[in-house]
């Protein structure tokens, strides 16, 4: 029983992080119609922006708070340099090869200003795990978790009752009828990239402490939040969100059955949603394009 | 002539003489290509390894390079490829090395994955193959490995030495848990192989990838396998977070690794949950508590000095394997100029030749050379690295 608790709880720290990569895709794709392939790179920019202010002696949270800003500005940069001069213009494959291009040469900009290894953080509140019912639940866990929830519920708040949230969701519903009332849906395309930016970052902040922070982490997070969000179709916030974490309780139940092939795992769920389910698991309104 | 004139004529005399480099006259310069897993999931292995050789070139260049069997001094130019830890790269870059930048011999890569990738490609372009990497199937069966050589301890021989610890230490049933490549499935079947020999039962056998970031999981079933040990094979950043994930779940086990974290890079990511860590490894990282007497003393500070110096940090076991590998490719070539038919021959004819990794004797069945003497037990205590009782 012990055991099964203590599956669920790295599972779902596991699939907070993915959560709020899934996140940040549905965001940009429903408001520009692009799939950004750089997500997981707004994860790593998070991570290390933040281990690096933190080595040269700057407090966790003021170095925590930078690090996400400089992460919603690389998202910015991407909707102004990369994704605007190309939208309407292009195929979506073609906006695709762009975020592709994007993620690939963040990585390397990472790679040449921090080099190879990686960087430790410290955790947010040391202390040894603590005991949830026979399951030893690691404290920054309980970060992650935590931290996760109120972003999600942030978010909700802002799509749901603030009049830029009104805003990208009628650019999510209809780009046309958005335009005929006044909505600048490039404007909002910068809104969502900075929004993901951001996103993607905490996620990498508090994910930090545990896994270490360094250059090359982005592209596999970045993978796995892409399967959450196609698992929840990819076009609603909350699916997105409910896929994160169901694979990542799916891969730490997976794990005693078979650990070698825990990666392999997500891709044959990618493939398998895309074949049966392309619209997503959920159904209703849960479903339904909207952010 | 002003006097002073004369002076600074004279030492710029003396300087160009100096850079004649010794007696012998300049000859062509040899070529040594050069693979590395520099970036990517085994950087903490490559960096240090491209380091070392880079210092190691410039070295000998600042002596005047290799004296030739035509007599003459030879310049190294020493061709670096960076194959990102990853296989497919890694054969690029060898066919590279062997076509365009057509190198007489190579050292590297530093993983047993990228190595196993180019085994083939050197065997058939007849170029011998000096790796780092740890697997025995690098270089067995030599009957297909006429090409192959290597560095670093073999795992069967590190595998050896972690039992024969588990059985002093009483340890009868042993949780294993190993990085889902070659090196980590290199070991498990050598594990399986051994195990019995030493009266170790593997009462669980679990894995994770390269690139994993929570083996809590895995740790879990661990925790209820009844284990008296727990045995790790991988390298950094992985084998941290697998030490730091059991320390969080309060497992209490002695832990155990391999060679693959002979590094500072380990500690520093692992902390606290480090200490306590054993595991067979190679006696650079206790080089200053060896005795006098130990024949590899001289070479393992000399080492550790050089490398401090030169990039103001602790040298690792990895960068000591490429010391080795350089240093084998240019006793070769003293030899056998850039003639690779030659200098293959000439590697398996290095005899007593006193490495950072160990003692090399190589011969026509042994292409690693090594034997117990280059492993030693070392404990981590305190953030730092202390022979094991």
């Amino acid at each position: 029983m012990s055991d099964l608790l203590q599956y669920a709880a790295t599972g779902i720290a596991l699939g907070s992080i993915y959560a709020l990569v899934a996140l940040g895709f549905v965001t940009v794709f429903a408001v520009t119609g692009a799939i950004n392939f750089a997500q997981g790179e707004f994860v790593m920019l998070g991570a290390m922006i933040a281990a690096q202010l933190v080595h040269a002696g700057m407090p966790l949270p003021l170095a925590a708070v930078l690090a996400v800003a400089g992460a919603a500005l690389a998202g910015a940069a991407l909707h102004e340099l990369g994704l605007r001069p190309a939208l309407g213009r292009l195929s979506p494959l073609g906006l695709i090869m762009i975020t592709i291009g994007a993620a690939t040469a963040i990585r390397g900009m990472a790679l040449i200003a921090w080099g190879t290894d990686p960087f430790t953080v410290p955790a947010f509140t040391p202390g040894p795990s603590l005991d949830l019912a026979g399951a030893a639940v690691n404290r920054q866990t309980v970060w992650i978790v935590a931290t996760t929830a109120i972003v999600l519920a942030l978010v909700w708040f802002l799509f749901q009752r603030t009049a830029t949230g009104r805003a990208l969701r009628a650019c999510a519903a209809d780009l046309v009828a958005a335009r005929l009332v006044g909505v600048d849906p490039r404007r909002m395309g910068l809104v969502s990239l900075t929004l993901s930016g951001a996103v993607g970052a905490i996620g990498g902040v508090v994910l930090a402490p545990i896994t270490f922070a360094s250059y090359d982490m982005g592209l596999m997070l970045g993978l796995k939040g892409f399967v959450g969000a196609v698992i929840g179709g990819l076009a609603s916030a909350p699916g997105a969100v409910a896929g994160g974490l169901l694979l990542g309780l799916l891969e730490a139940f997976a794990t005693p059955i078979s650990s070698g092939y825990k990666d392999a795992l997500a891709f044959v769920v990618l493939i398998a949603v895309m074949l049966l389910r392309p619209g997503g698991i959920f159904r209703g309104s849960f479903a339904r394009g909207r952010i | 002539m002003h006097p002073r004139m004369l002076a600074v004529s004279a030492s710029i005399l003396g300087l160009m003489l100096a850079a004649c480099g010794g007696t012998a006259a300049p000859g062509a310069t040899y070529k040594i290509g050069a693979i590395f897993d520099a970036t990517g999931p085994a950087s903490s292995l490559g960096v240090p390894e491209r380091d070392t050789v880079k210092m190691l070139e410039a070295e000998l260049n600042a002596k005047g390079g290799i004296k030739g069997p035509d007599g003459l001094m030879h310049k190294v130019e020493v061709v670096f490829y960076d194959n990102q830890s990853q296989e497919s790269q890694s054969v690029l870059v060898a066919k590279r090395l062997i076509e365009e930048d057509k190198v007489p011999v190579i050292i590297g890569p530093s993983q047993s994955g990228t190595t196993l990738a180019i085994v083939d490609t050197t065997q058939k372009a007849q170029i011998p193959l000096i790796s780092a990497a740890a697997s025995f199937k690098i270089v067995e069966p030599v009957a297909d490995r006429k090409w192959v050589f290597k560095t670093p301890q073999s795992d069967s021989l590190i595998m050896e030495n972690a039992l024969a610890y588990h059985k002093k230490a009483g340890h009868t049933k042993l949780a294993w848990i190993s990085v889902n490549n070659a090196f980590g499935d290199s070991g498990r079947a050598e594990l399986q192989r051994l195990a019995p020999k030493y009266g170790v039962t593997v009462v669980a056998d679990e894995r994770f990838g390269a690139t994993d970031t929570d083996m809590t999981a895995q740790l879990t079933k661990i925790r209820a396998s009844g284990a008296d040990c727990l045995q790790i094979w991988a390298i950094p950043p992985a084998a941290s977070t697998v030490t730091k994930n059991a320390f969080d779940l309060g497992l209490k086990l002695p832990v155990f690794q391999s060679h693959g974290i002979g590094n500072q890079t380990f500690i520093d990511l692992a902390g606290p949950s480090a200490n306590g860590v054993i595991f067979p490894v190679g006696k650079l990282l206790v080089a200053s508590s060896l005795p006098d007497s130990d024949p590899q003393k001289t070479v393992l500070v000399d080492y550790t000095a050089a490398y401090k110096t030169a990039y103001g940090k602790l040298p690792t076991t990895f960068g000591g394997h490429a010391w080795d590998a350089f240093w084998i490719a240019v006793k070769a070539m003293e030899k056998a100029g850039p003639d690779s038919a030659k200098i293959r021959d000439e590697i398996e004819k290095i005899r007593n030749f006193v490495g950072v990794t160990g003692v090399f004797d190589f011969s026509a069945t042994d292409h690693n050379g090594l034997d117990n003497r280059a492993v030693t037990m070392v404990k981590i205590d305190g953030g730092t690295w202390k022979p094991a009782e």
